[in-house]
């Protein structure tokens, strides 16, 4: 069937984005001169700690062959020890990710119930006020900090009129939506510019289709025009607008565990920079790396799903 | 039947031994950013029951435009700023999109120009023939499903059962066009008003389509009102013809008429510089000049810039569409010029 | 038909498009706020007459008052003064680091669009590597690598940013290359750098030029979450980053050290966007 081997290619090409990933994220510690070990450990390391550290990543090891050990540890699921907790770094990351993907899948959500409304009211009417209205949000928005906002919602919401908690992940999945509300609200603000322009261009575009006047001139009422005609093909270039930008929203969700104190792994690694735990570090990175490279698949995938011209060879 | 509308007393009911459409001094303006375009300044026409009418004329004459107001699908800048358009004597111009909805399918079709982008390219193509049908006639989806097979057979398209589940993006050209064709018969209308639907295609497909709506028109008694900018295409399908040149109607007449013995410097011009393999001319003339400016038309007669025949009182005035006798009508104040141009021409043959 | 294209163009309509920029309001209006932040920026100390590091513990967490515009932080630096000196770090290191992503993804985007094959697959290749991570993801990362300060600054936004420009570039090339005027200058046997540089590039570069605009919001932000998270400008260099950082600490009863040095991001965020809207309508009309 055609869609099987359309999204099989795409697997296919996934896989020298996997291997490029992995090099940058080894390579990560070689880029500058010097005694990797000693980067990673800073000014003060003992050089009991670098030596210990030398041993364990076969530091004195052509480059290539600590690449391999590197990928072998990976796919046994080592991603080494985590300085400072002294624990596995992959069970560390294990542990926080399913405060992350929360965060993640909720701004998501959010992100397409502020987004489609409001591109949907511009594009209704082009260069009509309302157009003109929603057109400001994007202006006015790509210029907010995340973490500003953050803040300000947080002052706002949780310090002063306590409807939600000021920080953290809370128990159960009631406390799960109460307490992640305000954080996945500023994800979901953030990154509503970006969408909103997006949709309503391909909202336009759709709206001013041929196939549209046809539909029209068929008599088609008012209701099932806007679904089966506008919508329906509406939403392929949404897929494709949010996949493209869920690289954006994952790290956007970094900066937000960081203001709302919620155990991702986002906060993880800005801890894990501030004491120097490079293996965490690094094993974050790689995880971000991976997650991308997967919704971006799922994105791949829905939208073969979703456009049957896709068939047939791009 | 007479009733009281906003604009003034509203027939409504056929009018027995009359058009099934009448288009009676229709304007429609654009606005743009460089003024306003006046693109269709004063139109009238007649489409006959049972026949075809074609509307000729160069690219931005109009015709489209003209079209589109018929059925109420002007783009959004484009408005109708006056005239009427009746259909079985009801005026379609003041009646709210609701009520046009009702009318678009069962009385009224169009035909697109592209049928690539004119068709829904995610929806199944036999669900776009049975739409109408299941939204104006009431079908249930396995009768409209019926109806949809049966059409597709009537227009042409081999092995229906199975191509009612392909997308558009699986057809030809040719078949795409077809497709279009019986989405308009769907709802078995009165008037099928057909927007340059063989322009996009190759000339032997061309053929086969205007011979497919020859037949259905004459098998069903559907009325045709055919824009096309190729005149030998008018020749083949349609009985009577208007020509329109810079947002207005310059000739109308039966299309033997018209073609052999043109009462429009327009039409002369037209008739001289089209390609006709039935009789070999000694060289193409094409008109010279370029088409007017719908913003601001040259005053009288639009034609008279790029006329051959024009004369100082073809400045002055806009000259109106004069009846001739034989159910014609021109535009000209000289038309008799052409009579003369052609004679001399025969004879220096 | 589209309404565009029954409006003919008669000859009195050849007014050169140049002659428009100024009545565009979105270009204006983004050019004036950019103009008068920078104007502030650069004359900071003619604006203010305190040093913006200067600790005055008797005048601590105050308001807007005659003698301090924009009121004091806890250690008594006004505010006013720490505002134009922090615009000063962070816009004139964004400002440096755009250029450095768009020289590298033009030429990468370049090489890719014109020469196609081998230097297209890997060039994508990397693009796709380097937009596998999440923006911040990585430039935090590189940071910690390479140590906070301005010129880790600039190292991780090159890395990170080339590769829109380079796939900007990259597809208009890909478009333009197959223009006449193209097709003529390889037949005339010209170098391929020379059609390069001096045919293709000038007519290409200014969909770069616009994605740049929005491009320095982006540097902006970055630097400013990389201060606030301690990683970028270092205390006690004030930026609108780490202001908000500082201001934190005392978000119920001083909102405005937090409030004032977001609104500034804002505002410059906003006249850069306009000013990036204003250039894209005016360089490509739109309908």
């Amino acid at each position: 069937m055609g869609r099987m081997s359309f999204v099989f290619r795409r697997l296919l090409l996934l896989v020298p984005v996997a291997v490029g990933v992995t090099i940058i994220v080894f390579f990560m510690v070689h880029l500058i001169p010097g005694d990797p070990a000693r980067t990673i450990l800073g000014i003060h390391a003992t050089p009991h700690a670098i030596a210990i550290l030398h041993r364990e990543w076969g530091l004195n090891r052509p480059l290539l062959s600590q690449y391999w050990l590197f990928i072998d540890r990976l796919l046994h699921g080592d991603l080494g020890q985590s300085l400072i907790y002294g624990q596995s770094a992959a069970a560390l990351i294990l542990g926080r990710l399913p405060a992350t993907l929360w965060l993640i899948i909720y701004s998501a959500v959010l992100a397409v119930i502020i987004s489609v409304p409001l591109a949907m009211l511009a594009a209704s009417r082009r260069n009509g006020i309302r157009d003109h209205a929603v057109r400001v949000v994007p202006l006015l928005g790509l210029g907010m900090p995340a973490f500003w906002v953050g803040l300000l919602l947080q002052l706002e919401f949780a310090l002063t009129l306590h409807i939600f908690p000021v920080t953290g992940y809370g128990t159960g999945i009631g406390g799960h939506l109460r307490s992640m509300f305000l954080p996945s609200l500023t994800v979901a603000i953030a990154l509503s510019p970006i969408v909103i322009r997006s949709l309503r261009a391909s909202m336009l575009g759709v709206l001013g289709a041929d196939y549209i006047t046809t539909a029209r001139s068929k008599g088609i009422p008012g209701r099932r025009l806007f679904v089966r005609h506008v919508l329906r093909n509406a939403v392929i270039p949404a897929v494709t607008v949010l996949g493209i930008n869920i690289g954006f929203l994952i790290g956007g969700t970094l900066i937000v565990e960081n203001v709302f104190a919620i155990p991702g792994i986002g906060d993880l690694m800005i801890n894990s920079i501030f004491q120097r735990d490079f293996p965490v570090v690094q094993g974050v990175t790689l995880v971000f790396g991976v997650l991308v490279v997967l919704v971006n698949l799922l994105t791949d995938v829905a939208y073969a799903a979703l456009d049957p011209r896709v068939r047939f060879d791009r | 039947m007479t009733g009281r509308g906003p604009g003034g007393p509203v027939i409504t009911g056929p009018v027995p031994g009359g058009p099934v459409l009448e288009v009676r001094d229709l304007h429609v303006q654009i606005a743009s950013r460089r003024g306003l375009v006046k693109a269709v300044d004063g139109v009238s026409l007649e489409v006959p029951r049972g026949e075809a009418v074609g509307l000729v004329g160069e690219s931005g004459s109009g015709k489209s435009m003209t079209l589109r107001a018929i059925l109420g699908v002007l783009p959004p800048e484009a408005k109708v700023t006056s005239g009427q358009v009746l259909l079985d004597g009801t005026d379609l111009v003041p009646l709210p999109v609701s009520a046009l909805n009702r009318i678009r399918g069962p009385k009224l079709a169009m035909i697109f120009q592209e049928p690539m982008s004119a068709l829904n390219p995610v929806m199944r193509v036999g669900l776009q023939i049975a739409e109408g049908p299941q939204v104006h006639m009431g079908y249930s989806r396995s009768k409209a499903a019926e109806r949809a097979v049966d059409l597709m057979r009537r227009v042409g398209i081999p092995d229906p059962e199975r191509r009612f589940r392909a997308y558009p993006h699986e057809f030809s050209g040719g078949m795409r066009q077809r497709v279009m064709i019986a989405i308009a018969l769907s709802c078995e209308p009165e008037v099928i008003l057909c927007d340059e639907p063989t322009t996009a295609l190759d000339v032997t497909i061309q053929d086969q389509i205007l011979r497919l709506l020859a037949r259905l028109c004459r098998e069903s008694g559907v009325s045709l009102l055919f824009v096309t900018h190729d005149l030998p295409v008018v020749a083949q399908l349609c009985q009577s013809v208007a020509v329109m040149y810079g947002g207005e109607i310059v000739e109308r007449g039966a299309v033997e008429d018209v073609f052999v013995e043109p009462r429009h410097p327009y039409t002369l011009g037209l008739l001289r510089s089209a390609p006709d393999v039935a009789e070999i001319r000694s060289s193409l003339v094409p008109i010279p000049g370029s088409p007017p400016s719908l913003i601001s038309p040259p005053p009288g007669c639009r034609f008279h810039p790029r006329c051959g025949f024009a004369e100082p009182d073809c400045q002055q005035q806009r000259p109106p569409l004069r009846l001739l006798p034989g159910g014609r009508a021109t535009a000209c104040l000289h038309y008799e010029r052409c009579q003369e141009s052609l004679e001399a021409e025969g004879a220096a043959r | 038909m589209s309404a565009a294209a029954l409006v003919t163009v008669a000859p009195e309509h050849a007014q050169s498009r140049k002659a428009h920029w100024f009545r565009q309001p979105a270009l204006m209006s983004g050019l004036a706020i950019i103009a008068i932040i920078l104007f502030m920026v650069i004359a900071a100390p003619l604006l203010t007459s305190y040093n913006p590091n200067a600790q005055n513990l008797n005048a601590t967490l105050q308001g807007p008052s005659a003698q301090h515009l924009l009121g004091t932080d806890q250690l008594g630096r006004d505010t006013w003064s720490r505002l134009l000196y922090g615009g000063r770090a962070d816009l004139s290191i964004a400002l440096i680091a755009v250029v450095f992503p768009f020289v590298l993804g033009t030429i990468l985007g370049s090489l890719a669009g014109y020469f196609g094959g081998w230097a297209d697959l890997t060039i994508m290749r990397l693009v796709d590597i380097v937009v596998a991570f999440p923006f911040y993801v990585l430039i935090i990362a590189l940071v910690f690598v390479l140590g906070p300060g301005a010129r880790s600054i600039y190292i991780a936004i090159t890395v990170v940013g080339w590769v829109s420009y380079a796939r900007i570039i990259r597809g208009e090339i890909l478009i333009a290359k197959r223009q006449e005027y193209i097709l003529a200058a390889q037949s005339g046997g010209l170098s391929n750098t020379r059609i390069m540089g001096r045919h293709l590039l000038p007519n290409v570069v200014t969909q770069a030029i616009i994605y740049a605009m929005s491009d320095i919001v982006l540097d902006i932000l970055a630097i400013v979450t990389l201060s606030y998270l301690g990683l970028g400008i270092q205390p006690p260099t004030p930026d609108w980053g780490n202001m908000i950082a500082n201001g934190q600490n005392f978000l119920t009863t001083h909102w405005e050290l937090t409030t004032i040095p977001g609104l500034a991001v804002v505002i410059t965020g906003l006249g850069l966007s306009l000013i990036g809207d204003g250039l894209a309508d005016l360089l490509r009309p739109g309908q």
